[in-house]
């Protein structure tokens, strides 16, 4: 992974003495609260319900086992012992005291890791796919990319107070696990027919209260032409977003209301009047610097198949039915990448313990090239585990409780902080999901469904990515109480598409039982075990699984 | 409020804004808004004294891309600082279109900006809540930049590999 050198540690060094200033000048009064908040809001300083809220950043989703042993550290001596991973591939922590935080960022900076941009409205923390570097279908590794865009990105002069926030995504497989379209800015890393790899460019998805699934404006831009034209893109909205409104204030909105033809016009035109000067022209020594970060670990050469895997799962159901449901296929033979879920029943998803958090990067260290990930779904990857090893590491997560057998199933929720955290929100969340998640008991039964993909907000802010839920579940208010609003159809991969709604809400209670109906619905209508929920629902419409929803006696 | 430009507070300002409707005197460095310069160039840019252009948020900085040898000052306003429509102005202006006069940010111009306003070409700002020496702190709480800009600078993705110093 990459590792910071005398300028990047430079830059997160100076940037905690410069947050230390703020916040002095803040407490003495020389700025108002006003002039604080975006100024706190770009160090991932947020006010909550009850605390100040911490948001760390995790570039592209990638930590060492030192690092994640260091977020572990500040959940124990900053927080009350755990921390939440977020749909952004970042960390929260929900209890710490605004005096502690320059000492906790001083703590992640020794570990090369900061808050910069995880708030503001400037361009944040730049997520991938979760398996990059790992994954069979990709083309190429993306996280070069990533830490290209990061650095271009940070403490940008011209960029870092836009109308609104700014979310790039950047995915190098055709299976698109990074939601690419549902960001203001989606990169699909691809050939261009002679052999070059470079970026097809979406501009102008999102999710909140006017979601929009982001048209593609250029087929095809070079690596060395990347942040020139991402630049463009920048300007035409930093000029011509909408500041009026903050809640159209977003690309999405600037692209939909212009219609994607003339928003390519403008950027297109900007783009061409670049002057040789204005062009950003990453070295190519310095390309291939920060790719030989990600060059591969030393992969032993290993059979396809392991026998010691083999003979471990037919000994034992458990490790059997985890490696069934939590592996993803590896480029290397003999290799796989776990999801390590973090959707056990009852507890709020993406939320990890300390101790959760120092066995996971012990496993990092021991069992995968001291590499691990955090996922858009809320989940955490092993990316690169030997198969031979995968009855150690399933042991290894069974004893910190975290060997849950239920990637992509419908208990792997993803849910926002809802009620109980956030003063933004409606309704509740995460007992929603709980819930939910007992509803559907039975690991047989939840394999059986197969994959399904349920996402609960608790607002229309979409935290928790309702739009994209194959069902979605949005809690509004009506006349104080909480109701909750099904959508089906929704999807964040390659074919994304945003829920439509299916009817009235529910309240809260009946809403478990209004999706037992609906899987239900589905098995009953499946061609066969193997057709997912989506792929019936796609097949068949919507209409059979509303009338299930509703079919309450 | 301060106006402090290349560093140096300046004691007295030689120019005074001319808002739309009031009369522009015959004398003075005078600014003016776009819009009367759009509509009253030919007269303005005939008088013996130096013309300035006060742009808003929303103005296109290539309207003035003809006659920036006649303009000797350019205000970019800031209503509010979180409106960062100022930056791309600036940056237009000295990138692009090769402006070199003195470039001015004025309205709600703070200390915890003034580095990305200089960044992007302001060399003169009105700064609202510092004098100099809070300035001169300001643009020295980083060592690197990751980006070239509107002054020069030679960004960390070169300085790595032998560029600038």
């Amino acid at each position: 992974m990459y590792r910071y050198d005398e300028f990047d540690a430079g830059m997160v060094e100076d940037r905690v003495a410069q947050f230390r200033g703020q916040v002095a000048r803040r407490l003495s009064g020389e700025i108002t609260e006003l002039q604080f908040k975006p100024l706190r809001l770009m160090n991932g300083v947020y006010l909550q319900m009850h605390a100040y809220m911490l948001r760390v950043c995790i570039p592209y989703g990638q930590l060492s086992s030192r690092q994640m042993h260091r977020l572990a550290d500040i959940a124990r001596d900053y927080d009350k012992g755990y921390g939440h991973f977020t749909t952004r591939q970042n960390i929260q922590y929900n209890w710490i005291a605004l005096r502690d935080i320059p000492d906790a960022l001083a703590a992640l900076a020794e570990v090369e890791m900061h808050a910069n941009q995880t708030s503001g409205n400037c361009i944040r923390n730049t997520t991938s796919d979760q398996f990059a570097g790992a994954a069979a279908d990709e083309i190429e590794d993306p996280r070069p990319w990533c830490e290209i865009i990061r650095q271009w990105s940070t403490f940008h002069p011209e960029f870092s107070y836009l109308p609104r926030k700014f979310k790039i995504a950047v995915t190098a497989a055709p299976a698109d696990r990074a939601a690419i379209r549902l960001h203001d800015i989606g990169l699909q890393m691809k050939g261009n027919g002679a052999g070059e790899a470079g970026f097809e460019v979406f501009v102008g998805g999102g999710q909140g209260r006017t979601p929009h699934v982001a048209p593609s404006i250029r087929d095809w831009v070079s690596k060395a032409d990347l942040l020139s034209y991402l630049e463009a893109v920048m300007r035409v909205y930093n000029r011509h977003g909408r500041r009026d409104n903050k809640y159209k204030a977003r690309i999405k909105i600037l692209v939909a209301e212009l219609g994607s033809d003339e928003f390519r016009r403008e950027v297109e035109a900007e783009y061409a009047a670049q002057g040789p000067s204005e062009k950003v022209r990453v070295p190519q020594a310095e390309i291939d610097r920060i790719s030989a970060y990600f060059a591969p670990p030393a992969f032993r050469t290993l059979p396809a198949a392991s026998e010691t895997l083999a003979a471990a799962r037919a000994a034992d159901p458990v490790l059997d039915r985890w490696a069934r449901v939590n592996l993803h296929p590896h480029k290397e033979p003999g290799y796989a990448s776990v999801t390590i879920s973090l959707k056990a029943t009852g507890i709020a998803p993406g939320d990890a313990t300390e101790a959760q958090m120092r066995a996971v990067a012990d496993l990092a260290r021991d069992y995968s090239f001291d590499d691990l990930r955090v996922t858009h779904e809320q989940n955490l990857v092993l990316p690169h585990v030997a198969l031979d090893d995968l009855p150690a590491v399933h042991a290894g997560l069974k004893a910190a409780g975290l060997a849950t057998a239920n990637a992509g199933l419908v208990s792997d929720i993803i849910c926002c902080p809802g009620l109980d955290y956030c003063n933004l929100a409606n309704a509740r969340s995460i007992p929603l999901a709980e819930d939910i998640q007992r509803a559907f008991e039975g690991e047989d039964r939840q394999e059986e469904i197969g994959e399904l993909k349920i996402k609960i907000s608790g607002c229309i802010n979409a935290c928790g990515h309702h739009h994209a839920g194959h069902i979605g579940i949005l809690g509004v208010d009506r006349k104080g109480e909480e109701y909750y609003q099904i959508s089906l159809g929704g999807r964040g991969d390659e074919k994304a598409a945003i829920g439509a709604i299916a009817g009235p809400g529910l309240k809260q209670e009946d809403v478990p039982a209004a999706l037992e109906r609906v899987v239900a619905r589905y098995k009953s209508l499946r061609s066969g075990p193997k057709e997912r929920f989506i792929d019936t629902l796609e097949r068949l419409g919507h209409e059979p699984f509303k009338e299930a929803l509703y079919a309450a006696d | 409020m301060p106006l402090i430009r290349n560093g140096e507070r300046i004691g007295e300002d030689a120019w005074s804004f001319i808002p739309d409707g009031e009369p522009v005197p015959a004398t003075g460095c005078v600014t003016v808004t776009l819009a009367r310069f759009r509509e009253t160039r030919d007269t303005l840019l005939t008088r013996n004294t130096m013309v300035g252009v006060r742009l808003l948020p929303e103005d296109d900085p290539h309207e003035l891309a003809d006659h920036l040898g006649r303009i000797a000052l350019i205000e970019v306003t800031f209503p509010r600082f979180a409106d960062g429509r100022g930056y791309s102005q600036a940056q237009l202006l000295r990138r692009r279109l090769g402006y070199a006069g003195e470039l001015r940010a004025v309205g709600d111009v703070l200390r915890d900006q003034a580095l990305h306003m200089i960044r992007s070409g302001f060399d003169a700002l009105e700064l609202a809540n510092a004098d100099e020496a809070g300035l001169a702190e300001a643009l020295a709480e980083f060592r690197h930049v990751y980006q070239s800009d509107a002054t020069g600078s030679v960004p960390v993705f070169q300085r790595r590999h032998g560029g600038g110093s």
